[in-house]
């Protein structure tokens, strides 16, 4: 396995990348989009990427992705794009009647410079219906970016203040995160008896049920009428620095709602952070039901740590899980010994170090806008005792028999993860258990047969 | 209803009158009074927003073609997204063998400039230099190619001026290909570019002397789940010598020697009969069109094959494979068809599958009833007798020909290829066994229907309306299908399983629809709060 990975450390890779840790803006934004109800997502730019987002999303959840294309030809790419948006919502909306379309771009029509407000001025639209968009260059960020570009689009086209005193009521913008992870959210804000909206919310639409009867546009979603309501909320916990700040910050200004910057809640001090939050925001008392769940996660750590404890583990992944992952890592008693992220962002690396430092952990590498080769040659450099990230990694994992957990996004090759939250305390569970297991799975796998045992 | 009873205008009831008028060309259902299959519009531009299957340009070079070969580093040129999801996901297997050893195997790796905001600004020239220094560097790769992404062509990146500096300072190939997305109409035009570039640049150039009696090219096979592996393995048996399989698990440097075959085998006639002709012009290479997809077809090919060579020994030792193959197959087949016998499906798959699979489902008592392409041309529809009449229009006209020469020292007329006698060879060309596809049309059954460029409206239209039993499919439409009520089996990526091809893939192929077919939860959608007196599902 990757046999052609130099057994020697190279210093010559320093240009493009080989094996990536991020794709492109418009997954991302497509993937915010579903998050609205009756919304169909449409990639204004040659088809190939509308196709190709569609896939991993669709490849992901085990789920469909709907989204249509403007399909440019060489002629559009030329000449501009607008004929192909145009004549695409008049067709959407006739064949197949979204509430709402919402537009992201790619780095094709990018570079040619078309302006998507002016063209959707320029289009009819039915009445009651909705045309939002937002631009994603592929060539900057990365499919974090293109989310929380979405996020902004939905903000500055649908939020709205009526004037009326804030209402008690939260928003939650819950980041780059599986259906499984934004319900977890919901339950605990809902669990406080504080009422909230959730937008991009995929839940139901990305993990949907097999009934009686296909809908396009599946139960879920974020309705268009609470998205235009969040104007009116107390506060936004704006769950990622990435995924949710920038729409935070929007919301803010345009509506004077507060956003509450929060990690996303992956591990007891982040998920400790958003009920605190929400505890302070609308004075709400913690319920017992959630110090129960806080406590058996304590007493799960303190049951276990024998698994885990000062191991070195290599992560990989997007920005705001893997900073999230990292922190509930150190709380393990685990050794996060290289940190990465295909993301650009300086920050990334300050968070991350400073994290290490506080814990007095020296000697790991952090790096924003880094590969999995670079990850590659760093592990061969000095092993690791685990690997957590996605699906990507399993060919590391192999090449180099680390015991491997996949975590974030894409997870191409198990099942039922969307459906299973790594959020919040009951996330902080399958985390360890998923954690454990790859490790004692391991240790039963090599041990000698006069050390295996029976209770570990 | 009876197939022949279906109603387009019904279906497109929706569509705005353009759309309507457009794509009403784009469906012909068989009826036995057509005598040869009526004229459908294909290879044309999809309309905007319609929810099309189709991929680009780029996916149909890099991701189908180039991509594949195993020991060449091909690095995207673009932004991140394109090199990112043609990574891994295409199942076109590959393995070290005797003339590639294990470190030059770059399947599993993608490789990409990652182009950002002042490459696109300032060019993206020089960045794409360095990668190919520094890859050569770490990776000693015995050659390169580099495929374009949609702003390449537009900020006008001059990728002939780097590979030719490439190639001069490390004394490797780089070869370019301009894929941008938006070029052509699908994945179509990939092809095409590609097939372009590895018959001028690499096919020709090799200088190895093959060894035994009938040696062959598999082209357009990409060895998906490793069904080229299978086919090799029959052929192998008979006594063939498989030079290339292009370009499923193929090897730049065994590419470099497809001219030295006596024949071409064309599995995938969409992807793949470019050089198939450009090699019988050049090198008069005869080629054979030819379908491993199905246990009758498998034999039907061989012995096709055998007839190109005519020589007896092999006639006869096909016979002895056949019936050692059947043999070892025919009872579990024969227990799978009892589940898969009488059921309907669809096929919608790229440019040669829905086709080809027709006839292994026969082989399990199963027929389809509406095949459509992403993105084949008529003749793939209509067999190639018609490409005379097919006009290019604007949207492919810039997709280059190449117009080749008899070469002048290794030109060999092809019936000598064969070993045969031109009466024969001329014989064997009427008869439209040699260089010929006569299409999809003919293999459909009665009442059927074909469709181009389905769109997801029209999928769940013609769910409704004929009820298929399975959906065959890619995997946008797979999930789709299920909450549909339908199971739905990807005939791209064989739902990670395979081989298809060959004896054991039609075993493996029968097992996975059976099991489909069967799964018990399909049974249990109507929970039982919700049945009726009677107990039943509805």
């Amino acid at each position: 396995m990757l046999d052609c990975v130099p057994k020697e450390p190279v210093t010559t890779h320093t240009t493009g990348k080989i094996n990536p840790a991020k794709t492109c803006q418009p997954l991302g934004a497509m993937y915010a989009a579903l998050g609205i109800h009756g919304c169909l997502p449409h990639s204004h730019g040659s088809q190939g990427c509308c196709a190709y987002h569609r896939m991993a999303l669709t490849r992901h959840f085990r789920d469909p992705a709907m989204a249509s294309s403007s399909s440019f030809t060489e002629g559009a790419s030329v000449f501009g794009g607008a004929a192909n948006l145009k004549t695409s919502i008049k067709n959407i909306f006739e064949i197949y009647n979204p509430d709402i379309i919402a537009v992201h771009t790619t780095c094709l029509s990018e570079t040619i410079g078309d302006d998507i407000p002016t063209i959707i001025k320029q289009t009819e639209i039915p009445e009651g219906k909705y045309v939002i968009h937002c631009n994603t260059p592929s060539y900057y960020g990365s499919h974090i970016t293109g989310f929380s570009n979405m996020c902004k689009g939905i903000v500055n086209y649908l939020a709205e203040s009526d004037g009326n005193p804030k209402k008690e009521q939260a928003n939650i913008f819950p980041g780059f995160v599986n259906p499984a992870d934004m319900r977890e959210v919901k339950r605990i804000v809902t669990e406080m008896g504080v009422q909230s909206i959730m937008y991009p919310d995929t839940t139901n639409v990305m993990d949907s049920p097999l009934l009686k009867k296909y809908e396009m546009y599946p139960m879920g979603g974020a309705k268009i009428e609470d998205i235009k309501d969040s104007g009116n909320s107390k506060l936004t916990l704006a769950l990622g620095a990435w995924s949710s700040a920038e729409a935070a910050a929007i919301l803010q200004e345009k509506c004077k709602v507060p956003g509450v910057p929060l990690k996303i809640p992956i591990g007891i001090k982040a998920t400790d952070a958003l009920i605190m939050a929400v505890k302070d925001g609308f004075g709400v008392e913690v319920p017992q039901s959630l110090e129960i769940e806080r406590g058996q996660v304590i007493d799960t750590l303190i049951d276990t740590h024998f698994h885990y404890q000062g191991k070195k583990v290599a992560i990989f992944g997007d920005p705001d899980t893997v900073i999230a992952m990292t922190e509930f890592l150190i709380t393990m008693g685990m050794i996060p010994k290289y940190v990465l992220t295909g993301t650009n962002g300086r920050k990334f690396e300050e968070t991350i170090s400073a994290m290490l430092e506080e814990a007095g952990i020296e000697g790991s590498k952090v790096k924003a806008e880094g590969d999995l080769f670079d990850l590659h040659e760093w592990i061969k450099e000095e092993p690791v005792d685990l690997l957590i990230g996605n699906t990507h990694g399993k060919y590391i994992a192999r090449a180099e028999d680390v015991p491997f957990v996949r975590f974030g996004f894409p997870i191409f090759d198990r099942a039922v993860h969307p459906l299973m939250p790594v959020t919040g305390y009951r996330g902080c569970l399958r985390l360890i258990e998923m954690i454990s297991n790859a490790l004692l799975d391991r240790r039963d796998r090599d041990c000698a047969d006069e050390d295996y045992e029976l209770v570990l | 209803m009876t197939l022949t009873e279906l109603n387009t205008d019904e279906i497109m009831t929706p569509y705005p009158d353009k759309v309507k008028k457009n794509r009403k060309k784009h469906i012909v259902a068989k009826t036995g009074e057509a005598a040869s299959c009526p004229q459908i519009e294909a290879n044309t531009r999809t309309v905007p927003g319609i929810i099309s299957q189709r991929g680009c340009c780029y996916a149909g070079c890099k991701g189908v073609v180039v991509g594949p070969i195993k020991d060449m580093i091909t690095i995207t040129h673009g932004p991140i997204g394109c090199g990112y999801y043609s990574w891994g996901t295409r199942r076109n297997k590959a393995r070290a063998d005797e003339k590639t050893p294990p470190e030059h195997l770059f399947g599993t790796m993608c490789f990409s400039t990652d182009m950002q905001e002042s490459d696109i600004v300032f060019g993206g020239e020089k960045k794409l230099t360095k990668m190919i220094d520094e890859v050569v560097e770490i990776f000693h790769p015995r050659a390169i190619n580099i495929c374009s992404t949609c702003p390449i062509g537009l900020i006008g990146d001059d990728l002939s001026a780097v590979s030719k500096a490439a190639e001069a300072k490390h004394g490797i190939q780089v070869l370019h290909y301009n894929c941008e997305g938006y070029k052509g109409v699908s994945q179509s035009a990939g092809h095409h570019i590609a097939n372009n570039q590895i018959m001028e640049r690499i096919i020709g150039t090799g200088t190895d002397e093959l060894e035994g009696d009938y040696i062959i090219n598999i082209l357009g096979e990409y060895n998906i789940g490793g069904d080229g592996w299978e086919i090799e393995r029959i052929l192998k048996d008979i006594g063939y010598n498989v030079n290339s399989i292009l370009t499923g698990d193929s090897a730049y440097v065994n590419i470099k020697n497809l001219h030295k075959a006596h024949l071409n085998l064309v599995q995938c006639h969409r992807s793949i009969n470019y050089i198939a002709e450009m090699m019988e012009t050049k090198y008069g290479t005869p080629w054979l069109k030819v379908n491993f997809i199905g246990v009758e077809a498998t034999i039907e090919s061989l012995r096709d094959m055998a007839q190109c060579f005519g020589d007896e020994d092999l006639i006869s030792r096909t016979e002895i494979v056949i019936e050692r193959e059947l043999a070892a197959i025919s009872p579990e087949l024969e227990r799978y068809r009892k589940i898969c016998e009488g059921k309907t499906a669809f096929a919608f798959v790229g440019g040669s599958r829905s086709h080809h699979y027709q006839y292994l489902l026969r082989d399990l008592g199963m027929e389809v009833v509406v095949a459509g392409y992403e993105f084949a041309h008529r003749d793939d529809y209509e067999g190639r007798e018609v490409i005379p009449t097919i006009k290019s229009d604007a949207d492919s006209k810039n997709i280059p020909e190449l117009h080749l020469e008899p070469d002048p020292e290794m030109y060999e007329e092809p019936h000598l290829h064969l070993k045969m006698s031109k009466e024969k060879y001329d014989k064997m060309v009427e008869m439209g066994k040699l260089g010929n596809y006569d299409g999809m049309y003919p293999d459909m059954i009665d009442g059927s229907v074909m469709i181009d460029d389905p769109n997801h409206y029209e999928t769940e239209e013609l769910i409704e309306i004929f009820h298929p039993d399975l959906l065959f499919s890619g995997v946008r439409d797979k999930y789709i299908s299920h909450k549909m009520g339908v199971p739905s089996k990807q005939m791209h990526s064989y739902d990670y399983s395979g081989p298809y091809a060959g004896f054991r893939g039609a075993i493996i192929f029968a097992q996975d629809v059976a099991n489909a077919l069967s799964t018990p939860a399909w049974k249990m959608i109507t929970p039982p709060w919700e049945k009726d007196e009677t107990g039943g599902d509805e």
